[in-house]
């Protein structure tokens, strides 16, 4: 953790430096690009992450066969030629693995995306407008934020079984945005009384503008980690789905591999491979994400990096759930 | 803290209200009437008195308006009937949730004090040895096992400790062969088939609790008290504990009560992979064979042990913390 105490790049990030600094440089994005290359964590969190990347966009370069072709040796051990073994129908599964990988990828984007969209929009609007709006929408979040989710996402998946990956993505999405809003509700509040923001009001500019401009680009980190952190519930909750049958069971991801897997007891039955990977992957795929989201967690929580007195300015107690055990796998 | 106590109250009421709303409206709008494709499948199998009341209970003929529905429902539910299951039939639904609560109950809360008790001194140790070797090497590994899925991590206990070694048994919360009556076997077989999801729920939900005991610890250590009582002579272990643990804990003890619930809803997915015979198991088994009526009534069940643990966290709060009464809104 020390090698990055040196970089002052991540705080100027966070502190509305911007004004101070004149003006928006290089754009927040440069920044988390630089703060990302400064933090160790950060950096394996993105080169694991681009290895799945790449198999999710070309998949029929990377997987030796297709993922459905049951036309070799049911349940054979890892070999050249099938390099983790073949399932019980007799498919390859490092190929399954492979084009398996776009779905999860996906599901996680989207519901990473669209979760924090949500989350901005209620977090930093309830923070801003203020008053009924803000006790209305704070009390919506609350009820959102304790509704344990993963039960629900199986209530309304067993309604409604044949609904495909984009109604999943719906249901995750509105049981995954209530975190972040809280979280960014609390962050808008926060820089509402700064100087800048009182001067962008004094010039005359409207209430948009003032978001858009000058309150959202100094939650970067905030929103990029909110981004981070949908993305893992999405992946882990798809997956939980899927593996108990409550997806596309057609469809190749991730979590259907690990339902035909538990389906054909492949464990107990010498193809411990073939239940073992997806997980893995899946494990992998999210451990990554979490590593980018914890790096960002110390690139924009000061107080967790350094012990200047500096820092203990801006340290808050971290409230709420551990950001650990976010959403339910 | 009247004010914050009554606020958090009025959360709990209008979720819980939120559930049994969802409830009640979810299987009549949903598209292709799902309600109408169990009673399908289930006719022939169950007899018909029991079909019409589940007509009557999901409202496929009725001669009532939804308003009379929606409150024959609702005081259904507060008299606790929640109607017949059909996989366990003809058992009602109270009777198989009240046979699967001991499990759960045990099991999750059994984990939840180890990895809680567990994480707290981790976070304590690794934030008094700040960039210490343990404060280097535990945070990310704890971010990283907190991204693992529940069901990947039963499988791969399964896998190593029942499979490979041959320690422990994998499946049901007993030996089957053995019997239920009391006995020291019995209750040997039970922690014996304990062990493995508790160990599961254990790994993954014990880096939460570090992290945050941890971040909560660097902060308070900051303070300028806990300088004072250093700067006094203070033994290490005193400052640590009396002063900057006392409070740094504060958030966690909240947490405690509110993490009831996540590990809860893992715990449906632990149970699923184990077979374990807790309420979680119970709900995929009733959303699998489209047992609505057993589902509905153990869904509304961890709702409300949820909402019930989380309401407790806020009144610990607000009793343990006056900065909560003040400051809980901004």
């Amino acid at each position: 953790m020390d090698q990055i105490l040196g970089g002052n790049q991540p705080v100027a990030l966070l502190e509305g430096d911007q004004d101070r600094a004149g003006g928006v440089a290089r754009g927040p994005f440069w920044q988390i690009a630089k703060a990302v290359r400064s933090n160790r964590k950060a950096m394996v969190g993105v080169c694991v992450l681009s290895v799945f990347v790449v198999a999710a966009i070309i998949p029929n370069v990377i997987a030796p066969y297709s993922p459905d072709a049951e036309i070799f040796t049911p349940s054979a051990a890892a070999s050249w030629a099938h390099l983790l073994g073949t399932t019980a129908y007799g498919q390859d599964v490092f190929s399954q693995l492979v084009w398996g990988t776009g779905q999860s990828l996906e599901i996680g984007f989207f519901v990473g995306a669209l979760a924090t969209l949500v989350s901005v929009l209620i977090g930093i609007g309830s923070a801003y407008i203020g008053g009924l709006t803000d006790a209305g929408l704070s009390f919506v979040t609350d009820i959102f934020l304790v509704i344990p989710t993963f039960p629900l996402i199986v209530v309304l998946a067993a309604y409604d079984r044949n609904g495909g990956t984009a109604l999943m993505v719906a249901v995750l999405t509105v049981t995954g945005w209530a975190y972040g809003a809280r979280v960014l509700r609390a962050q808008a509040l926060s820089l509402r009384t700064r100087d800048f923001l009182e001067a962008a009001r004094a010039r005359g500019e409207g209430t948009w503008h003032v978001i858009v401009a000058e309150m959202l680009p100094n939650m970067t980190s905030l929103i990029v980690a909110n981004f981070l952190g949908a993305a893992v519930y999405g992946i882990l909750a798809a997956a939980g789905l899927q593996f108990v049958g409550l997806g596309d069971t057609a469809s190749w991801s991730w979590g259907t591999m690990l339902y035909w897997s538990e389906n054909s007891t492949a464990l107990q039955s010498g193809s411990p491979l073939w239940a073992l990977m997806p997980g893995l992957c899946i494990a992998m795929v999210g451990g990554s994400l979490s590593l980018l989201n914890y790096a960002f967690d110390e690139i924009s929580n000061p107080a967790l990096r350094m012990r200047t007195v500096r820092a203990r300015r801006r340290g808050q107690p971290v409230k709420g759930a551990p950001s650990g055990s976010r959403g339910e796998r | 803290m009247g004010a914050f106590l009554l606020k958090r109250l009025g959360v709990f009421l209008a979720t819980l209200w939120a559930a049994l709303t969802m409830n009640f409206f979810l299987p009549r709008l949903m598209p292709g009437n799902p309600a109408l494709a169990m009673m399908a499948r289930y006719r022939g199998r169950v007899n018909g008195t029991v079909l019409h009341v589940l007509e009557v209970q999901f409202g496929v003929i009725t001669n009532k308006s939804l308003i009379v529905q929606y409150i024959d429902y609702l005081s259904d539910v507060a008299r606790g009937q929640f109607g017949i299951s059909l996989t366990y039939f003809p058992d009602p639904v109270s009777r198989v949730i009240r046979d699967g609560i001991p499990w759960t109950l045990g099991l999750v809360g059994m984990s939840t004090v180890i990895a809680f008790c567990l994480g707290t001194v981790v976070g304590i140790l690794s934030a008094w040895r700040r960039n210490g070797k343990l404060d280097s090497l535990l945070p990310p590994l704890f971010v990283v096992l907190g991204a693992f899925p529940y069901f990947w991590v039963a499988l791969v206990a399964i896998y190593v400790f029942s499979l490979v070694l041959g320690w422990l048994p994998f499946s049901f919360g007993y030996d089957l062969a053995g019997g239920t009556h009391f006995s020291l076997t019995f209750v040997m077989s039970v922690l014996q088939h304990a062990v493995l999801p508790a160990l599961t729920l254990t790994i993954t939900s014990i880096g939460g609790w570090a992290l945050t005991m941890r971040n909560n610890m660097v902060n308070v250590l900051m303070e300028d008290y806990v300088r004072t009582a250093k700067a006094k002579g203070l033994s290490p272990v005193r400052v640590i504990v009396d002063y900057a643990a006392r409070n740094a804990i504060l958030p966690n003890l909240a947490g405690f009560a509110m993490s009831l619930g996540f590990v809860l809803s893992g715990a449906v997915l632990v149970e699923f992979v184990f077979a374990y015979p807790g309420v979680g198991y119970l709900l995929l088994q009733a959303v699998e064979s489209e047992d609505f009526p057993l589902m509905q009534g153990l869904f509304l069940l961890i709702t409300v042990a949820v909402l019930v643990c989380v309401f407790a966290a806020d009144v610990l709060t607000a009793v343990l913390d006056p900065r909560a009464r003040v400051a809980e809104r901004r």
